[in-house]
């Protein structure tokens, strides 16, 4: 596949995220609706920082750098929110 | 300045090398780096007011999904496919202006452009929408929300116009960039140095997309 073809198809795929994360939203409730909110927005995020930011062909320092960027906000969220959810 | 044989056929692998560096990889390599840096630290900023929003959803559920339901999903969703929409376009500027076409790296551009300006106009829509509601509880506006969660409603509200302001002023910036970029386009004059200028500020517009993609997903659709 060349690549006008996989960036049309990796913007079709968002554009498909997106319709499936606000259904989601609207239509179901509880941790479902949570589950695929997050899933769905994540799935988004990935393909952007993969096709449209480059780090498919980015050497590997780079995409350990791009990795612990996202994984450092994780975990920044992540303990702040086992600190309010344990008290 | 050094010129080196290269493999590469892509126009931002072309011209002369910096003298600081010792190859054309080498001064590529530090400039994806380099921007990849300045994005981590974009992150810091945003990551802060993530982190607290997240905090505050868990604490106050209730206000917090009755805000977001006094938000506009199908504006919001119009915004992300406008500026999902406006990252295959800045790519494909970056495709194109690699293999050297012009005309075509230029029309994508001035696309990303008028994407990134029909953002705004939807996002000011938006605004003034929530400004005659009473929603908007800064620069000394009333807020006239009322109810058993009004105050939660409006701390909200306060995150909503930090954040999407904050986004706002990223986009400024990005449009800013984007001109810049179309009038280099236009002038022609060290085409290798405007592809790898073009490659950086593709950089910038997508993450202002994921960041868009985040606050999408914080305001608008994430109820607990």
């Amino acid at each position: 596949m060349n690549e006008f073809r996989l960036y049309l198809l990796s913007w079709i795929v968002l554009l498909a995220l997106l319709v499936v994360v606000a259904a989601g939203a609207e239509l179901l409730s509880g941790m479902l609706a949570i589950a695929l909110v997050l899933g769905g927005a994540l799935c988004m995020i990935g393909v952007i920082i993969v096709m449209f930011m480059g780090l498919k062909t980015a050497d590997a320092l780079l995409k350990v750098y791009a990795t612990g960027g996202v994984l450092w906000l994780g975990f920044l969220v992540v303990l702040t929110m086992a600190d309010y959810m344990t008290r | 300045m050094l010129t080196t044989e290269t493999t590469d056929r892509r126009l931002s692998a072309q011209g002369p090398v910096a003298e600081q560096f010792e190859a054309m990889q080498q001064q590529q390599a530090s400039n994806q780096f380099g921007m990849w840096l300045f994005l981590a630290t974009e992150l810091l900023l945003f990551g802060g007011i993530f982190a607290s929003y997240v905090v505050y959803l868990f604490l106050y559920p209730q206000g917090f999904s009755e805000a977001s339901n006094l938000l506009s999903l199908p504006m919001g969703m119009s915004n992300t496919a406008v500026l999902l929409t406006s990252g295959l376009t800045m790519v494909l500027t970056e495709h194109t202006i690699n293999a050297g076409r012009r005309r075509s790296a230029l029309l994508f551009l001035l696309a990303t452009l008028a994407l990134g300006l029909s953002f705004l106009a939807i996002k000011a829509l938006e605004w003034h929408h929530e400004y005659q509601e009473g929603l908007m509880p800064v620069l000394g506006l009333a807020f006239e929300h009322s109810g058993e969660h009004a105050q939660q409603v409006r701390l909200f509200f306060h995150f909503y116009f930090s954040l999407t302001g904050l986004h706002v002023f990223h986009m400024l910036v990005g449009l800013g960039l984007l001109g810049t970029i179309a009038v280099f386009i236009l002038q022609w004059r060290d085409p290798p140095r405007i592809a790898r200028q073009v490659q950086i500020t593709a950089l910038y517009w997508a993450f202002v997309d994921v960041l868009w993609v985040v606050i999408f997903t914080l305001l608008y659709v994430l109820r607990l």
